[in-house]
């Protein structure tokens, strides 16, 4: 154990073909195989109910995947070491600290189990307080603490016997929106800071994009994607993914003879021939009263303070969502000319 | 809730004066009568003093409160350990086990008696067994241990739901997070389960130890031998017809009754208010 507190040990994490089926037959996972790499911050992102918790479990060792899966950590395999022994950080949702015990015993709880003396013990908890600057809330009764205050203390508590690897299960769901995002920086900061491999759960594609080296996108107990938040955000996998990360349009088209032929005009087209479905995000499409390729009405025009999301309907029936500037203003039943530039469409198999 | 002072005030005396009223009448006044009647004999204040200093009735007092000691410790035990259990796991059958665990509840303690002596007493299944095994018969049903075995039985369903209801609502996360930072099963426990039961288990106890100090029917279907405090006032009212002495042993037994509670809620308050 080194005995810098501010840098960890990298530890890779491996998934082998991990899937999980509960008693009464729930399939909550397919066989899955995962890498990630030492020190690397990893998001399971997807709906609720798409087995993230549970993928998160079986690598924490709360459930064990079904026969044939293997969990390795760096080389050595954990797949039948209980959780007690594989030694995770766990941060939960609903926080779960001990109300039986003030901040400072919550913290030092973990060393307390390895039977570390009083004198070392308390010497730990004050070094990781002052990391997460709550020296002065040591002595608080958890019901004393608000919600952001709380989580810090889980990620105190979890982080203080130094973890192999650290694992959030929607950490800042509980919270309010003002709080999330200060504790969402405050968790990116330190998981840089100390190098952990960390694994982190939520529904939240905000939330993913800020913190994820990479984000494993999952639906329906599968892995759909991964890759880095851009990739992600630019490169979608499918339409399910485009449109769970950010919003998106879809299109019919026709492509044929370098044309493609969306939302009744032509543009320029170097990808696929045939009947396709396009992409396009928002703020992908333009606003221009000349050069616009096609025609459409205003039916709800939202002000978000930085932008303006309309929602128009075009002459060809479809329906797209636009983000138009801030200081454009628009009312219901306006005419407007969108464009679309050919290179930030999607094409995808229809 | 930020109210200002005396309509708020007003207000809540209002409310609380119906209990007051109830209180008083069926409460206080009652035992205020008691312990006047306990002073209403030959010997005056005596009487007290002879609850405290004359063996039969000291020694009815301290073996009542042992009894009902050791049936709350043993109750909690059993019925805290199956409550968890059960509360934890499912698995076929349970629901049956639950209702037959919950089952002397709508037994009176005659019928508890009477289902002691038929399992401990002179014609009872452990004297017949033993005596074809070992050829003895062992008969305890006359006794303290046959009274025990009668509270322990009768107690065990409700602490048994108290545990069960309690636990269910523990959150199983903060057991899991205790097992991540390296607790082993019995860390756990004792750290954190049994802590989030205390109030539970304390207000559980409390209620058994108080029944074990009253309880009649049993002890009477027993044996009138059996000195039990609440045995020992029938006598003294029905046999010596000394009413002063029945009502002095009666406030007693009320009074430490109701500081075996108070001293539970105490403790109990002290826990909630740290597991808020
Ligand atoms: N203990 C369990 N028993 C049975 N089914 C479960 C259990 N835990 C989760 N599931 C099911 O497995 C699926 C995935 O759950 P979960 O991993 O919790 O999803 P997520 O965390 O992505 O919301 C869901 O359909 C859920 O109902
Ligand atoms: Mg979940």
């Amino acid at each position: 154990m080194s005995r810098d507190p501010l840098r960890f040990e990298p530890v890779p994490v491996r998934l082998n073909a991990c899937a999980k089926t509960f008693p009464g037959g729930t399939r909550a996972l397919e066989p899955i195989d995962l890498e990630i790499a030492g020190g690397e911050t990893v998001v399971f992102l997807g709906p609720s109910g798409c087995g993230k918790t549970t993928t998160l479990r079986i690598i924490a060792g709360l459930e064990q995947p079904d026969p044939g899966g293997s969990v390795f950590f760096g080389s050595e395999d954990v797949t039948a070491l209980p959780i007690e022994r594989r030694n995770v950080g766990m941060v939960f949702q609903s926080y779960a600290l001990f109300p039986n015990m003030d901040v400072a015993q919550n913290v030092g709880y973990g060393l307390r189990v390895r039977g570390i003396d009083r004198r070392r013990r308390d010497a730990r908890v004050g070094e990781m307080l002052a990391m997460m600057q709550m020296e002065a809330l040591a002595r608080r009764r958890i019901d004393q603490l608000s919600g952001g205050q709380r989580q810090r203390v889980a990620l105190a508590r979890a982080l203080v016997v130094r973890p192999r690897i650290l694992l959030l299960d929607e950490p800042l769901t509980a919270l309010d929106a003002k709080l999330r995002d200060g504790l969402r920086l405050e968790i990116d900061r330190l998981l840089r800071q100390l190098g952990i491999t960390a694994i982190y759960v939520t529904h939240d594609q905000g939330e993913a994009m800020a913190l994820a080296d990479r984000i494993v996108v999952m639906s329906g107990g599968r892995v759909v994607q991964i890759g880095t938040p851009r990739d992600v955000y630019f490169r979608p996998a499918d339409p399910f993914v485009a449109d769970f990360v950010g919003t998106t349009n879809r299109l019919q088209a026709q492509a044929a003879d370098g044309r493609l032929h969306v939302l009744g005009a032509d543009v320029p087209w170097a990808g696929a021939t045939g009947p396709l479905a396009v992409l396009v995000r928002p703020e992908d499409v333009r606003l221009d009263a000349v050069t616009g390729q096609a025609e459409a009405k205003v039916t709800t025009a939202m002000f978000l303070g930085d932008r303006t999301r309309l929602v128009v309907e075009t002459g060809t029936g479809e329906t797209l969502s636009i983000d138009a500037p801030g200081r454009a203003s628009f009312a219901i039943g306006d005419t407007v000319r969108i464009a679309i530039d050919p290179d930030r469409l999607l094409a995808m198999p229809l | 809730m930020i109210q200002s002072g005396i309509g708020s005030r007003v207000l809540a005396l209002a409310l609380v004066a119906p209990a007051v009223a109830v209180f008083g009448a069926f409460f206080l006044l009652p035992l205020a009568r008691l312990f006047v009647v306990g002073l209403s004999g030959p010997e005056g204040w005596r009487t007290y003093a002879a609850v405290l200093v004359e063996p039969r009735y000291l020694e009815s007092l301290v073996s009542t409160m042992l009894l009902a000691a050791a049936v709350t410790a043993v109750t909690l035990a059993i019925a805290g350990t199956s409550g968890l259990f059960l509360a934890r796991n499912r698995f076929p059958g349970r629901a049956l086990l639950v209702a037959l665990l919950t089952f002397p509840l709508v037994f009176p303690g005659v019928v508890i008696g009477f289902m002691v002596i038929m399992l401990a007493g002179r014609q009872g299944l452990i004297g017949t067994l033993s005596e074809q095994v070992a050829g003895q018969r062992i008969v305890f049903a006359y006794s303290m241990a046959g009274l025990f075995l009668g509270y322990v039985y009768f107690s065990i369903p409700r602490v048994l739901l108290t545990v069960m209801a309690a636990a269910e609502k523990l959150d199983p996360q903060q057991a899991e997070a205790a097992r991540a930072l390296g607790a082993r099963p019995w860390q756990v426990l004792v750290h954190v389960v049994l802590p989030a039961l205390k109030p539970a288990l304390l207000s559980a106890g409390a209620i058994c130890f108080a029944t074990a100090m009253g309880a009649f029917g049993t002890a009477f279907t027993l044996a009138t031998r059996i000195d039990v405090l609440p045995m020992v006032i029938y006598t003294e009212f029905t046999l010596q017809a000394n009413i002063a002495m029945a009502a002095a042993l009666s406030f007693v037994l009320g009074i430490v009754t109701w500081l075996a509670l108070s001293l539970a809620r105490s403790l109990a308050g002290t826990s909630v208010a740290a597991a808020a």
